[in-house]
């Protein structure tokens, strides 16, 4: 195996400082000054970045079944690009990945690839159907780092109490998709001014507050643990935070459309703007960045959702909902919060690396020797025009297209060896 | 003159743009009503696109292009082929193979006359798309009204009924208000869509108060799968809390005229007695309707 030679870039765990880094044999050996090292290949990363590699614990590389929108192989070389060493996706393929094997093919789809790791995520109930429990055990051994039936509600209160209870045996996390679909209906945008003026169906925030509420009742009674998914209202910001206050074992993620971007982009009838949970506003933006400047909000994860373009191209109601996101989340969180001066480098490596890497009980990387290797260079002083066509996953359902973003993944290490 | 390739809302519109369209449809009504064809559009051809049903605006927009001489070809989609059926930018692009000058869209889903525009040749009318716009019926009322009163400034116009779920609302809301008129929209909260104020519309759930200095009381029809998906308790309470009645009319805004876009839901949005009251210009707007959409096609095609 190749050593690799990272000179001169300013490396960020839970510090910043300047330091070569020396990898060998898949490992971090030394970090430092490594003038008389002689490596097989170096990078010189003057002015750049050293990061652990990037841990997505929310994305979908729909792979069995639809295939025509992504494969593992595709998403998982999608998200080295986007600085992703490790990503975990969801289990909403066709069929659900719900059985030992169907865990294992992911697992070996995702080897095979050899791009970014991919740990396969199962469902809390068998065909995704919300109503028996899936064979927890069974799939934790099979691979499988957490439980969602996302995409989909669990909306049956006694059997996300079952599921929350039988999860904490094996000690695994459950991941709901916070959304009751008898508010949220046939809604297609956040319901607001803006939906009122394009003259598209709206989806109440309260279709994801109650679900929340309800996430956060079960586990405080149970004493069990939850994570939501995809948080995307003020009001969703504020029930966990009130809920950790009191010590709730509840964890939560959001994704870079919901500090980035509004309801405004609908108004075009973009379908990429078209994802679920909908495009907020911007007092819903602002209380997202509160909530990640304040620890409230755990990770920052991509929902990375890619559909083809004939499924995009076509009337706002019948396009699927869905933005890709490996390749840009990490230049939008450096541009939107780090550069913004709402965070530091340090925050973006524990929302975007090492909190969803503990929550999902995968190895947490540090900047140290003897770490496995998996180390993301950013340039955060290059600029760059997203073009949704040049992306390298196959969705190009890109809602960023045009954007210009600062800060560009310029090198991805997995386990010692340069993916890009 | 308004000078695009296509006429999807009066969102995009200025003051000025609609008013050109008010005057060119004046002429054109003159030519209907006087039973005088013109010849402004021939070798042209006119589609119409419907993806749902609808009779009256169907026939007004083939009565309008043959009375300009164009041609007329019909494409009626049932909404529950659209899934499964040819998508609407491949429907698109085979109308424009057969050289159509202008489609006239009719959707249920707001936004589809903008996909259909972005991906043709054509000229692309909407004729009403969702809950968005139905910019032609707009231009009508609008039309009856300047008829009626000579000017939008100062005009106290209130709209009863659905106005969550019409079309018809938004584009009248976004004309008047940029016109100078002052909009009223009254309903139960339930069938009234988070921020239409910020279109330019004040907000009422008491019709008697709205009425008051009401110059047009124009009702929006309420269909009755509303009452079904719940959004209120049955027609007939409907009717007692928000029908326009001449009782309502009499004493608040007797001179008030009646419009409603049609067709009319009787002793629901409007009492029998009032649809056919003297100020009632329900028949007329049908007939406006037509030099309207004579105005926007000879605009949007006449000089291409």
């Amino acid at each position: 195996m190749g050593s690799i030679l990272i000179k001169n870039g300013t490396v960020i765990d839970t510090t910043e400082t300047v330091a070569d880094v020396f990898i060998e044999d898949g490992k971090i050996m030394r970090v430092g000054d490594c003038s008389g090292v002689r490596a097989d290949k170096t990078i010189d990363a003057s002015g750049k970045f050293v990061l652990p590699g990037l841990v997505d614990m929310h994305c979908h590389l729909r792979e069995p079944g639809f295939e025509h929108k992504e494969t593992i192989e595709s998403g998982a070389y999608a998200a080295v690009k986007g600085g992703f060493t490790s990503v975990a996706c969801m289990p909403n393929t066709d069929p659900v990945i719900d059985n030992p094997a169907l865990v294992r093919y992911v697992s070996v789809r995702g080897e095979e690839a050899g791009y970014a790791r991919v740990y396969p995520i199962a469902c809390i109930t068998k065909g995704q159907k919300g109503a028996e429990l899936s064979e927890m055990s069974a799939l934790k051994k099979a691979g499988a780092v957490a439980f969602s039936d996302d995409g989909k509600p669990v909306t049956d209160s006694g059997v996300m109490r079952n599921a929350l209870e039988y999860a904490r045996t094996f000690n695994m996390l459950i991941i709901d998709h916070p959304e009751d679909p008898a508010v949220s209906g046939d809604g297609v945008a956040n319901e607001g001014a803006n939906a009122t003026i394009a003259g598209l169906r709206g989806i109440n925030r309260a279709a994801e507050e109650i679900a929340i509420a309800r996430d956060i009742v079960l586990a405080e009674s149970l004493g069990a643990k939850i994570h939501i998914a995809h948080v995307s209202t003020a009001g969703g910001v504020e029930l966990i935070r009130e809920a950790k206050a009191r010590n709730v074992k509840v964890t939560c993620e959001t994704c870079p459309h919901y500090f980035c971007a509004t309801d405004e982009e609908i108004l075009s009838y973009n379908t990429n703007a078209k994802i679920n949970p909908p495009l907020r506003e911007q007092s819903d933006v602002d209380a997202i960045i509160d909530g990640i400047r304040d620890g409230t909000i755990d990770v920052i994860a991509t929902d990375h959702a890619p559909h083809a373009a004939d499924e995009k191209n076509r009337e706002f109601d019948l396009a699927p909902f869905g933005t890709v996101g490996f390749e840009t989340a990490l230049s939008l969180a450096y541009t939107y919060l780090a550069d913004a001066g709402n965070i530091g480098m340090t925050d973006i490596v524990r929302l975007m690396s090492h909190n969803p890497a503990k929550l999902l009980g995968l190895p947490v990387v540090y900047v140290k020797p003897g770490a496995m290797a998996d180390v993301v260079v950013f340039d955060p002083a290059r600029e760059w025009t997203v073009r949704a066509d040049e992306l390298s996953g196959k969705g190009k359902n890109c809602l960023y297209d045009g954007w210009i973003l600062k800060g560009k993944v310029t090198n991805t290490i997995v386990g010692g060896k340069i993916k890009c | 003159m308004f000078r695009k390739k296509d006429l999807l809302g009066l969102k995009d519109m200025s003051a000025e743009e609609i008013i050109s369209v008010l005057d060119h449809a004046a002429g054109m009504k003159e030519a209907f009503v006087g039973g005088k064809p013109l010849s402004l559009l021939s070798g042209k051809c006119v589609t119409t696109l419907f993806y749902e049903n609808s009779t009256r605006t169907k026939n007004s927009f083939e009565t309008a292009a043959r009375f300009l001489g164009a041609r007329t070809m019909s494409v009626t989609v049932a909404t529950s082929s659209v899934q499964k059926g040819e998508s609407l930018i491949d429907t698109g692009r085979t109308l424009d193979a057969l050289r159509t000058d202008a489609i006239v869209i009719r959707h249920s889903m707001a936004g589809a006359p903008a996909l259909l525009a972005a991906n043709v040749k054509a000229s692309v009318i909407n004729a009403g798309d969702g809950m968005n716009e139905h910019p032609t019926q707009s231009l009508l009322d609008l039309f009856t009204m300047r008829d009626k009163f000579g000017t939008f400034k100062g005009l106290r116009v209130v709209l009863v009924g659905d106005v969550k779920h019409s079309r018809v609302a938004r584009s009248n809301i976004w004309a008047l208000s940029r016109l100078g008129a002052e909009t009223v929209v009254v309903a139960p909260c339930t069938l009234i869509p988070k921020g239409i104020e910020e279109l330019g519309c004040e907000v009422s759930y008491n019709i008697e108060d709205a009425l008051i200095g009401a110059n047009v009381v124009m009702g929006l029809r309420i269909q009755r799968e509303r009452q079904k998906a719940g959004l209120f308790p049955s027609l007939s309470e409907y009717n007692s809390e928000f029908g326009i009645t001449a009782e309502r009319l009499y004493g608040i805004c007797e001179n008030a005229i009646v419009m409603h876009p049609g067709p009319v839901n009787r002793g629901v949005e409007l009492s029998g007695d009032v649809a056919d009251c003297e100020n009632s210009v329900i028949n007329e707007q049908v007939t406006n309707g037509v030099a309207v959409r004579m105005a926007v096609m000879d605009i949007l095609v006449g000089g291409r």
